[in-house]
């Protein structure tokens, strides 16, 4: 469509579709159709979401009892989905690899979750809630999806209290709410650091009612291992059930994939150990488009690595930023010094130097580049652990700064930080050993959310018909940047509000026609999935698959992460190619595939994640922009902002499997104009 | 450090288990237990050993899914989970037992992963407040009184791990339960079911054949959650007057 076309009838838009002038990914992909969203909602976007309710048709009770739904993952959004379209009559079959619903990672999330409910009657409203989460995720979401997130927020606290979310309250009795993540409005709802786990066992015993009343089957410690498509349309699953080691077909008329997020593609991350990209990879190689990929936010505050056996790293909340000094040594050679012995005029307390208007509270992309660049400059503190550099040869870094309390507990008194902040200082002496009260913590940046995931419509549908996604596994809400206290308030809207009124316009047209294991599309898929296992288990090379994983982090985690530049993309995609030939030759997988094998299990997990890593380093080197949580060293203000390139790349990056690059295939790349009527696009500024 | 690992290994849920030994060098101090147990399989992928089976997932002490039976203590030494546990509490040289979960409704399904399905049938058999989606009142249109809701929190806290059940002599179930019936027993919302909730759940507890409680204590003291005691005064509480009322 040409620039200057109005997208949407009657609505004045405020930017214009981007032309993208600049091409560093060329040669690596082909160029596709333009993407439109072909349930794009249209009208004054206040009242776009309740038309839709309105014109999804209905599917009477009757009827649902003949549909069945398959679900994966047991989340806020599967979980929450699972339970309300049990309640609505459907057959559900919900699927997790876990050994109960209850632990999917939903259950970590600490801070809290985001509601328009005005109870401060600070100025919040579903407006400015949709505001600063459109602004929140630097204007890369689309604005009819996020206002739809902030309109059912209020919905979600009701449903929650209802079902008996312990949240913190008031000595009225009535709800608390806290300020998170740099808004100016109090509109957090929490159970102390907490959150999560509680709106996750809300769902689950929402959801465990439902398997009681009959309509939800649960298969837990099952995984899914690809979706069947027969005639266009998702109908059912490959899974392995991972106590016996049968795989498994299970069938149905439609599948919903809420199978979270693959910030595991790094190795180390704050995801859950089994948190996998396996659901979703194997819907994109059956034709599902995967959407802005590259988009990954890198936490500030996690406690650092402390050996080459780390297997996971931990979030600390931000809000530790708010008292403490973030610091390291102005002499490479003081970084192995007790910091106590360090003099004041010693210590570069870098963030309050460079920003001196914002100091330590800088925004989280900018905190985390600051303490790489602390630590590349041979600054760090805490243990030094060897890394491999670009050249092949490799050095011992130091990744860790210091977070300081020091001047916090002259101010307030131990006391005072103590009340504040005590369970999260225990939690980091429990983990490092040290006393923060007595000895400075020391930080790092890690993986903590992927706000890129498969690209859905309005109605939360994918691509291929019958396929829909939900929650972390779906790209839509955040854009390139998450808001604090986001993610759970995007997982439960999508489960209990907005797929089951967009799904039965889809099962209005069901049931469909019956199809059983004979069916040779159902064969197919099967057979491929038995061919894989039988593939992994006979290479019986001499690599373990945890080392594979542990290079495939260390690659994307030095070219993809928190700065990534042309050159190193280009560099990563090449070592990607040669890992992925390394894995499929000399890797070897012990045990047996007949039963449970933990191995296997990984092993069909990494093997995904060694292709996503390839097309996440395939986006980021097209997308020659910096945006939330995307910084491309070549677009940087002079201060070392990050630069977004409206005109270029204000669009959804949504990929369609092309074939194994191994093969000479490429990801071809659809382009979804982000065009918006009720905001206007702006540069961010810190200073 | 270097340690001496006595391991519990079975083949599936039929074969016959016996302890292994395992001699592991190269154990960092800064090591979770699980980490050490990572190091451990990665030695026994390299000499063609097929790595020891046991559960984890978001190894931050949340989601409830590790476990083991360290030298003959749910979760170890520490009041915390397995993957919180780090290998400073123990020393160079030590020797660490490494059992399962043991108890009759947390069959091993392999090495030391035990089949904990038993807890969900009991949240089934009533763990709930019924609240269809999209029923809800609006949430401050029922206040709850704020200490009330507090131990609500405190106890709703549980990770359904099962250490309470391991630590029992009785393996019995009791804080789990307990830790449920007082969670919705003390909000205004959970008050319409309250009955028939704990007669409902206490019948499947012992349904899936968990033990008595004859108030030793070691569930609480094992409870890296440090659910109290009293909830389970709370559930003999509730299922008495539930009872006496004819549920």
């Amino acid at each position: 469509m040409a620039a200057g076309t109005h997208y949407l009838p009657g609505l004045t838009q405020t930017n214009q579709p981007s032309v993208q002038t600049s091409d560093d990914a060329a040669g690596y992909y082909e160029l596709g159709d333009k993407l439109v969203d072909p349930h794009a909602p249209t009208g004054p976007i206040a009242e776009r979401w309740t038309t839709r309710k309105f014109e999804n048709r209905l599917v009477n009770p009757a009827n649902r009892r003949k549909l069945d739904i398959i679900i994966v993952g047991t989340g806020l959004a599967g979980g929450a989905a699972a339970a309300t379209l049990g309640e609505a009559g459907y057959n559900v079959k919900s699927f997790c690899y876990q050994d109960s619903p209850r632990r999917a990672h939903s259950i970590a999330a600490q801070g809290g979750i985001n509601a328009a409910k005005n109870y401060r009657e600070d100025g919040d409203s579903t407006y400015r809630l949709f505001y600063d989460t459109v602004k929140g995720g630097d204007y890369r979401s689309r604005e009819s999806n996020v206002y739809r997130l902030a309109e059912v927020s209020a919905n979600i606290i009701d449903q929650c209290v209802a079902q008996g979310v312990p949240f913190a309250r008031e000595y009225g009795g009535l709800l608390d709410n806290r300020s998170f993540g740099g808004v100016q409005v109090s509109r957090t709802f929490y159970a102390r650091g907490q959150t999560g786990q509680q709106l996750l066992i809300g769902a689950y015993q929402a959801m465990e009612r439902q398997v009681a009343a009959g309509t939800v089957q649960q298969f837990t410690r099952h995984e899914m291992l690809d979706l069947i498509v027969v005639d266009g349309k998702a109908r059912g699953i490959v899974a392995r059930d991972m106590v016996t080691g049968d795989i498994e077909t299970h069938l149905a008329d439609v599948v919903v994939l809420a199978s979270g997020g693959y910030g595991n593609v790094f190795y180390l991350s704050t995801n859950a150990m089994g948190s996998n990209v396996m659901a979703a990879w194997r819907a994109h190689r059956k034709g599902a488009y995967m959407a802005n990929p590259c988009y990954t936010q890198i936490h500030p505050t996690c406690i650092p690595i402390s050996g080459a056996h780390q297997s996971k790293l931990t979030l600390m909340s931000e809000s530790l930023r708010n008292d403490g000094r973030i610091w390291v040594p102005k002499k490479a050679e003081d970084c192995d010094k007790d910091p106590r012995d360090i003099p004041e005029e010693d210590r570069d307390y870098y963030l309050e130097r460079i920003y001196p208007s914002f100091g330590n509270l800088v925004p989280r992309d900018i905190a985390s580049r600051a303490a790489k660049y602390m630590c590349d400059e041979g600054r760090g503190v805490g243990p030094a652990i060897e890394e491999q550099q670009p050249d092949g040869t490799t050095k011992m870094v130091r990744r860790g700064v210091y977070l300081d309390f020091a001047d916090a507990i002259k101010r307030l008194g131990k006391d005072g930080v103590e009340e504040k902040y005590d369970n999260l200082l225990d939690m980091y002496e429990r983990i490092t050993g040290e006393n923060p009260y007595e000895v400075p913590m020391r930080i790092y940046p890690a993986v903590h959310y992927v706000m890129g995931g498969l690209w859905v419509d309005y109605e939360l549908r994918s691509n291929i018909d019958g396929l829909f996604v939900t929650g972390e596994a779906n790209f839509s809400d955040h854009g390139a940047n998450r808001l604090g206290a986001s993610a759970l308030m995007q997982g439960l809207a999508d489960g209990y509000f907005v797929l089951p009124n967009t799904i039965r316009e889809y099962l209005a047209d069901g049931p469909f026609d019956k199809i059983d294991e004979s069916h040779p599309e159902v064969k197919a898929a099967l057979d491929a999935v038995n061919e894989r296992v039988a593939k992994l288990m006979s290479i019986n090379g001499t690599r373990s698959v945890e080392s594979i994983h542990k290079e495939l982090g260390s690659i994307m985690w030095e070219y993809c992460g928190m700065e990534r530049t042309e050159e190193g993309l280009k560099l990563a995609i090449e070592k990607i190619k040669e890992l992925r030939k390394e894995f499929w030759t000399n890797v070897r997988v012990l045990g047996s595939p007949d039963s449970l094998n933990q191995d296997l299990e990984k092993a069909n997990r990494v093997a995904d994640f060694i292709e996503l890593g390839e097309l996440m380093c395939i986006d980021a080197l097209n997308r020659r922009e910096s945006c939330g949580g995307h910084f491309r060293a070549e677009s940087q203000t002079e201060d070392g902002e990050a630069l977004r390139h409206d005109d270029e790349f204000a669009y959804v990056a949504a990929w369609e499997w092309g074939g194994d690059s191994n093969e000479g295939g490429k990801p071809i790349l659809h382009k979804e104009d982000l065009i918006y009527t009720a905001i206007e696009l702006k540069q961010r500024s810190y200073k | 450090m270097k340690v001496t690992l006595k391991v519990w290994r079975q083949e599936n849920a039929a074969a016959q288990g016996a302890m292994h030994t395992y001699e592991l060098d190269g154990v960092s101090s800064d090591m979770s237990f699980l980490e050490m147990l990572d190091l451990l399989n990665e030695q026994l992928v390299t000499n063609g050993e097929e790595p020891v089976a046991f559960d984890s997932d978001c190894r931050e002490g949340i989601c409830g899914m590790c476990s083991l039976m360290i030298n003959g203590q749910a979760h170890g030494p520490e009041v915390t989970t397995t993957c919180q546990l780090h290998m400073r509490s123990f020393n160079d040289g030590d020797t660490i037992t490494i059992e399962p979960w043991r108890a009759e409704p947390f069959p091993v399904l392999k090495d030391l992963v035990v089949d904990r399905s038993a807890f969900d049938r009991i949240i089934q058999a009533g763990g709930y407040i019924s609240a269809n989606t999209g029923s809800a009142p609006e949430a401050n249109s029922v206040p709850a009184p704020r200490d009330k809701a507090m131990r609500a929190f405190n106890v709703a806290t549980c990770i359904g791990c099962g250490a309470c059940v391991a630590a029992c002599p009785n393996g019995s179930a009791s804080l789990f339960l307990g830790a449920k019936i007082t969670h919705l027993g003390e909000l205004p919302q959970g008050q319409p079911e309250r009955w028939s909730r704990v007669v409902d759940m206490v019948g499947q507890h012992d349904h899936e054949g968990f033990g008595g409680c004859t108030n030793i204590g070691e569930c609480a003291a094992a409870c890296p959650k440090e659910i109290p005691l009293d909830v389970i005064s709370q559930l003999n509480k509730d299922l008495r007057t539930a009872l006496k009322n004819g549920h």
